[in-house]
């Protein structure tokens, strides 16, 4: 049972981080119809950017996180102004490789400034795990679930009620119209590649705290598929709702099934729950039904 | 006297037949024989180095071009084709290593293999296209490298298989030079195979689909079959290509076949050109020298980095995902189309309009 309790935790963790960042690529698709293959290279500068700050400059950590979220402003403007802007209404085989090329850009970049090892993040919370009944879990857990939830919650209303993201929700929906309304499409596309750079790089440190930061950890940019397929493309709840499925599945895939198999099972679960999801619902379970069918 | 520069001009074709050739006008024919009679010498002229590294611009051909005729033709990305390369070169092996067949039936089986599971992981394209099908490829190389590294009865798991020599007659296909003719005969048969594909009756369909595959449709092709076909022929290459690499490496294991291949094929054909044999040709030797390149001048201004070949290799995937955005910007046709513009400039010269 502690065991069990255990891995739903890790779940719960994991999968807000999913959800995280599964929105800031939900985010990108639904304004631009742009899938971004290099979600998890922006995590991982966010990671070592505040890693960094922290070890380096002894910025403290609240001030680091500050600069890094500001410096992932920047990136993800520029990333969209400089790579993604050419490729408006150009065939989806070239975003994806556009994508792709810049994912492979980025990580050689990181990998050229930070190396390989693991670095860790000095310890920030406190040591002491926090007790659950019987079980114990570690206080990293619980901000960084903590801190998901709120920022997902910020999100929503930010997107519900300020007018910015009203004016997002209508760019997302019809391009043409929400331009022909005096919506500026290009300044919102970069609003968007700006929050999707912040949500990845906040996951980045969310990550690191727990697990340390090394260039493995973008392999959570290929994680997020599933989960944004399995919630719906272009779904913000489904984003929410998928990250944790996925976060679970794979905990418990972890905990349960990597004995039988001799590891690596919580690796491929989502990916065969992805193949399944495709082929028996490809909208996912929020999605809109767009598909064409052929 | 014809001008060698000018080629094209005062060709006249007087029935289907002539216009239906591979090679049109009369220079070409000698040219072809030129090239190949050079590749046939070329192991006598130059040193084992060199010979190596064709043989691996030969194999990365073979696997660029079936990928081609998958993305680049009938307009289906796959981000799978390291996996599947990795099928094949593991079928092959086992049949080879561990059961002792020969090489000559290992080979076509294991590009059979391969396109056995291509095709297996095309059926979804039946519902899904564009992006949606992209994500169901790269779940196959997921899978496909689980399944490599977590069933060691039949894959020997991360340690990976020692693949015994070919043998022909009594000649064992052990150094670089006697391998680099199997390659060369196979690289040319699988570069003729794809240009005359792309006369028939499938190739045509193929084009069909990816221009619009609702119109096709409504045309009477059967779009399920030929796009499930292409995916097969695809792996089919991509089999074959693994199966020879392994055999020539000696050794496999499951760090060869991982989602960096995948992307490294998708990059040669989108720099060589998409839809374009010789754009594949042209992109796999670009994208097979551009590390040697690369290497050769690290070693020249840094004296030999040493110590820092993580950075040597960090850097070879910096130059890889910024070639693939700049060609996707500003020469989305690729070098094929480079090499047509220049051939266009001489033709034209001086009257370039």
């Amino acid at each position: 049972m502690t065991f069990f309790l255990q891995i739903l935790i890790t779940g719960l963790v994991v999968g807000a981080v999913y959800a995280l960042v599964a929105f800031g690529f939900v985010l990108i698709y639904k304004s631009s119809d742009v899938i971004n293959f290099a979600q998890g290279e922006f995590l991982l500068v966010g990671a070592y950017v505040a890693l960094s700050l922290v070890v380096f400059y002894q910025v403290p950590f609240l001030a680091a996180v500050a600069l890094t979220l500001t410096m992932c402003v920047l990136l993800g403007v520029v990333v969209e102004r400089l790579v993604l802007r050419p490729f408006i209404g150009e065939r989806v085989i070239s975003v994806i490789m556009a994508t792709l090329g810049l994912s492979l850009l980025m990580r050689g970049l990181i990998q050229m400034i930070w190396g390989t090892e693991t670095r860790t993040f000095p310890a920030i919370f406190p040591d002491a795990p926090v007790r659950l009944g019987e079980v114990a879990v570690s206080q990293v857990y619980l901000w960084s679930l903590g801190v998901a939830l709120v920022l997902l919650a910020v999100f929503t209303v930010f997107f519900k009620y300020s007018s910015t993201g009203i004016v997002m929700r209508a760019a997302a929906d019809d391009q043409a119209a929400a331009q022909s309304m005096g919506i500026s499409v290009k300044r919102i596309i970069a609003v968007t590649w700006a929050i999707a750079a912040v949500v990845a790089a906040i996951g980045g440190v969310l990550l690191g705290n727990i697990n340390g930061v090394n260039p493995s950890l973008a392999y959570i940019g290929l994680m997020v598929l599933p989960v944004v397929i399995l919630g719906g493309l272009d779904s913000v709840p489904g984003a929410i709702v998928g990250g944790f499925t996925i976060g679970l599945l794979e905990s418990l895939a972890g905990g349960y099934l990597d004995p039988l198999f001799g590891g690596d099972v919580k690796e491929v679960v989502p990916f065969v729950v992805l193949l399944v999801v495709l082929m028996v619902r490809p909208y996912g379970l929020f999605g809109k039904e767009i598909i064409e069918r052929v | 006297m014809r001008n060698p520069l000018v080629m094209d001009c005062g060709v006249f074709t007087s029935n289907y037949r002539e216009d239906m050739a591979i090679l049109h006008h009369p220079g070409a024919k000698l040219k072809v024989l030129v090239v190949l009679v050079f590749f046939l010498a070329l192991p006598f002229m130059v040193n084992a180095y060199y010979v190596s590294v064709v043989n691996l611009i030969g194999i990365a051909i073979i696997g660029a071009v079936g990928l081609n005729i998958l993305v680049g033709f009938t307009g289906q990305i796959s981000i799978g084709h390291g996996a599947f390369m990795g099928v094949g070169a593991y079928a092959a092996g086992m049949m080879t290593a561990t059961l002792g067949w020969s090489f000559w039936i290992a080979l076509p089986a294991g590009g059979l293999a391969a396109a056995l599971v291509g095709g297996l992981f095309g059926i979804p394209s039946l519902r899904l296209k564009g992006l949606y099908l992209a994500i169901a490829t790269l779940a196959a190389q997921v899978i496909i490298e689980f399944g490599i590294i977590h069933w060691p009865a039949l894959t020997r798991g991360p340690a990976g298989m020692v693949l015994p020599a070919p043998t022909v007659g009594g000649l064992v296909l052990n150094d670089d030079t006697t391998f680099y003719y199997l390659i060369l005969a196979i690289t040319v048969g699988a570069v003729v195979f794809a240009l005359n594909l792309f006369r028939t009756r499938t190739g045509r369909a193929f084009m069909a689909v990816r221009d619009r595959d609702l119109a096709a449709s409504v045309m009477g092709i059967n779009l399920f079959k030929y796009k499930v076909a292409a995916f097969a022929v695809s792996s089919f290459y991509a089999g074959i290509a693994g199966a020879l690499w392994g055999h020539y490496l000696g050794v496999i294991s499951p760090e060869y076949f991982t989602i960096k291949v995948s992307i490294l094929f998708l990059a040669m054909i989108i720099i060589g050109g998409l839809g374009s044999v010789m754009g594949a040709i042209y992109g796999a030797c670009f994208m097979t020298l551009l590390p040697i390149f690369l290497r050769e001048t690290a070693d020249y201004f840094g004296g030999g980095l040493g110590g820092l070949t993580h950075i040597m290799l960090a850097m070879q995937e910096a130059v890889f995902g910024l070639l693939i955005i700049l060609f996707l910007i500003f020469e989305p046709e690729g070098l094929a189309k480079m090499w047509r513009k220049v051939k266009d400039y001489f033709k034209l010269w001086p009257y370039s309009y």
